[in-house]
């Protein structure tokens, strides 16, 4: 509560600062760092390690995105946002990115006044529960006390996906996910619900994983990506194709180990020359960036398949939806060129 | 220039200038900050919009006083959210009171064992922030009492776990218009009785016990109605159906959580305030009504406590705002007050951040301006008439 008070004091106070419409890419220069608003802790995503550094999918981007603009995938501050309150630091300017297991959903994207600019996890809604309760469906779940994250989606989802069952249920709203853990483990709800994803990572954290399960009922589509605010559509296509830069690398094989021999030699296929810098590529110049830019991308954090096998194998999580087109998944990139 | 500088050596004429001058240029501020802030949100491509109360707030809500439904409206859902503000509010002030006036009078007692308790309670509780006291309230409900399968049962009809405390609840049947007749009629010759006792202890000074016979008019006179219409209330005994207890009366662990932390908590400082109105009081009015031979009970009903009481309300009443407004830290615990549902996922879901703040300020302020009000009158009531 405390800190909403806070933010809209805060926001308050940023917009009587008076905003001065100067480019994103300009101020992230001038300052030499990304600012980034990453998930408060969700294992996989966005966690500190065991030195205290930022670490997951979702920081990955921050990093690429930080190589792309100021060469050093290193020069990122993270903002930790709840979601309830990660649009209003967005807007409030905390951060040029909302990197956090964010859905895109119409009302998000227009009314707003934000920019998705992709999709880098697809996503879907399920529950967690414990084995010893005997539960193999979320059809089953009538009575049950549902621990749920509050403002996010997956409360609209719950409220839709039971009525539409004429399911009766208990919610219990809880701010944070660690929140949530705690709760779910001492008994307060039978059922937590929330992104497959965040399911996997949080289940991997217990002492015994296998003592629980996700059931099988997916109840919504999840497409998951980073957030720019509205109006600066330089900065909207830098970061949506340093994420399609790294999903052409996977698809063409470039990864970390040999983005470097490839960017030195003169490639048959020529949409690795242009992505890598060789080649020119008509109006990169426009969006400000370097024509490097994809190879320190690439060689500081890597393709989009190293990233996703680095921090989200560890959770179980298969490539499924999230291979790309070609291996049966849902990633389809735009040709570069 | 004489008239000028005559108006300002004019002690009355200048103060009035200076506050004009003062005046002004914090309207000037005010309207610089509106305006601002309307600039900027014109900037962002944000509008100050009040329609979102009125689309549906897709949400649901675990505890409601009113029908609430998750296709009902924001505003809806922001009333529901109220009206849990208002509850805990309401049972937090009964705890706290109770259990202040209490501690307070015990602080004061002879009995070293007695006091010094109330003393330490005092300084643990009134020197951990409030938060923290929610916080392990919860924790204790949650993590020391068991999952609704192995329930402490209390008879079979009444039930502990961690998903809340669960009684009976009393259905009333055919024929119950009885009682709540007799009931009526019992209060009102209370209410005349008590007139008639005072009037005649006035007159001759004879007392009756009147508490007594009124507390057990009201308590057996609808009890015979009770028996006469043949028993008209059934009890609905809460059960264990699948995951949780269904039927009978349910208090959720959030719910006694932030009650029993914001009455324990609020309780400490309700018992400093009761201890200094009962020190404020000089000594000689003891020991004169001792020396007249009224019980210690009696001087401290009769004599100590109505004077007290005029220092006691004015500070009670801010007691009873801070307990009102530290309700809205409810959230931390997942209690769905007007902060978690107007100011939390209504502002969520909607992006309206400007005007649901608003919204809940507005109504923060005219609730706890209707209980500083309230608690005025009573104060004005119970102040010294000068006679």
């Amino acid at each position: 509560m405390k800190t909403k008070m806070l933010l809209a004091g805060v926001t308050a106070g940023v917009m009587f600062a008076g905003s001065v419409l100067a480019s994103t890419l300009d101020d992230v220069r001038a300052r030499g760092k990304l600012n980034c608003i990453i998930n408060t802790g969700l294992a996989g995503f966005a966690a500190p390690d065991d030195k205290g550094n930022w670490t997951g999918f979702d920081v990955d981007f921050c990093k690429a995105v930080a190589a792309a603009t100021l060469g050093d995938a290193s020069k990122v501050n993270y903002t930790t946002a709840t979601g309830k309150t990660r649009f209003t630091k967005l807007a409030a300017g905390e951060g040029e990115i909302l990197s956090r297991n964010t859905t895109w959903t119409f009302s998000r994207d227009v009314d707003l006044s934000q920019t998705f600019i992709g999709v880098n996890y697809y996503d879907g809604q399920g529950f967690m529960v414990p084995k010893s309760l005997g539960v193999k469906s979320a059809k089953e779940l009538d009575g049950a006390s549902v621990c749920i994250q509050t403002g996010t989606t997956t409360e609209l989802n719950l409220a839709e996906y039971f009525k539409g069952n004429n399911i009766k249920y208990n919610p219990v709203p809880i701010e944070t996910n660690a929140e949530a853990q705690e709760l779910y483990k001492a008994g307060r709800c039978d059922v937590y619900t929330t992104d497959a994803s965040g399911l996997y990572a949080t289940m991997m954290s217990f002492d015994n994983p296998s003592d629980h399960m996700v059931l099988p009922e997916i109840v919504s589509k999840e497409p998951l990506g980073p957030v720019v605010r509205h109006g600066d559509d330089q900065w909207a296509d830098i970061v949506s194709w340093v994420l399609r830069a790294m999903m052409a690398a996977e698809e063409k094989g470039i990864t970390s180990k040999n983005v470097k021999e490839l960017a030195a030699k003169d490639n048959k296929d020529k949409e690795i020359n242009r992505l890598l810098g060789k080649d020119p590529l008509q109006g990169l110049s426009k969006l400000g960036l370097s024509p490097d830019w994809a190879v320190n991308v690439i060689s500081q954090v890597g393709n989009y398949q190293e990233s996703f096998e680095k921090h989200l194998f560890p959770l179980t999580i298969k490539r499924g939806m999230n291979a790309l087109y070609r291996d049966g998944g849902l990633h389809y990139i735009p040709p570069i060129k | 220039m004489t008239f000028f500088s005559n108006i300002w050596r004019n002690e009355k004429s200048r103060e009035i200038i200076v506050q004009i001058i003062v005046l002004f240029f914090l309207g000037w501020f005010i309207s610089w900050l509106v305006m601002n802030v309307n600039a900027n949100f014109e900037a962002l491509g944000k509008d100050i919009s009040f329609e979102f109360l009125f689309i549906p707030a897709g949400y649901d809500i675990n505890q409601y006083l009113i029908d609430y439904d998750s296709r009902d409206s924001h505003l809806r859902a922001g009333i529901v959210g109220l009206l849990n503000t208002g509850l805990v509010a309401f049972f937090g002030i009964i705890l706290a009171t109770v259990l202040g006036i209490a501690l307070g009078i015990i602080r004061l007692s002879k009995n070293w064992l007695a006091s010094k308790i109330a003393y330490w309670y005092v300084e643990f509780t009134r020197n951990v922030p409030i938060l923290l006291h929610i916080l392990l309230w919860h924790g204790i409900i949650i993590n020391t009492l068991p999952h609704p399968r192995k329930a402490i049962s209390l008879g079979d009809i009444t039930f502990l776990s961690n998903r809340g405390f669960y009684i009976p609840k009393p259905l009333a049947e055919s024929g119950i218009e009885l009682v709540y007749l007799f009931l009526v009629v019992a209060i009102i010759f209370s209410i005349l009785f008590a007139k008639f006792c005072k009037r005649k202890q006035d007159l001759t000074g004879i007392q009756y016990p009147v508490f007594w016979i009124n507390f057990s008019v009201i308590c057996f006179l609808p009890l015979i109605a009770f028996f006469i219409s043949g028993m008209p209330v059934s009890l609905e005994i809460p059960a264990l159906k699948g995951f949780n207890f269904r039927g009978g009366m349910h208090m959720s662990p959030e719910l006694a959580a932030l009650t029993f932390a914001l009455g324990i908590y609020t309780a400490a400082f309700i018992a400093e305030i009761v201890r200094a109105g009962i020190l404020a009081i000089d000594k000689g009015q003891r020991e004169a009504a001792e020396s007249i031979g009224l019980k210690p009970s009696k001087v401290m009903n009769l004599v100590i406590l109505p004077q007290a009481r005029r220092v006691i309300i004015p500070p009670l009443t801010s007691q009873y705002l801070n307990l009102t407004k530290n309700s809205s830290l409810a959230i931390a615990i997942g209690y769905m007050d007007l902060v978690a549902t107007l100011g939390g996922i209504s502002l969520n879901q909607t992006g309206r951040e400007m005007e649901t703040m608003l919204i809940v300020m507005l109504i923060y302020l005219s609730v706890s301006l209707s209980i500083s009000a309230l608690m005025n009158w009573y104060n004005s009531k119970v102040k010294l008439v000068g006679r």
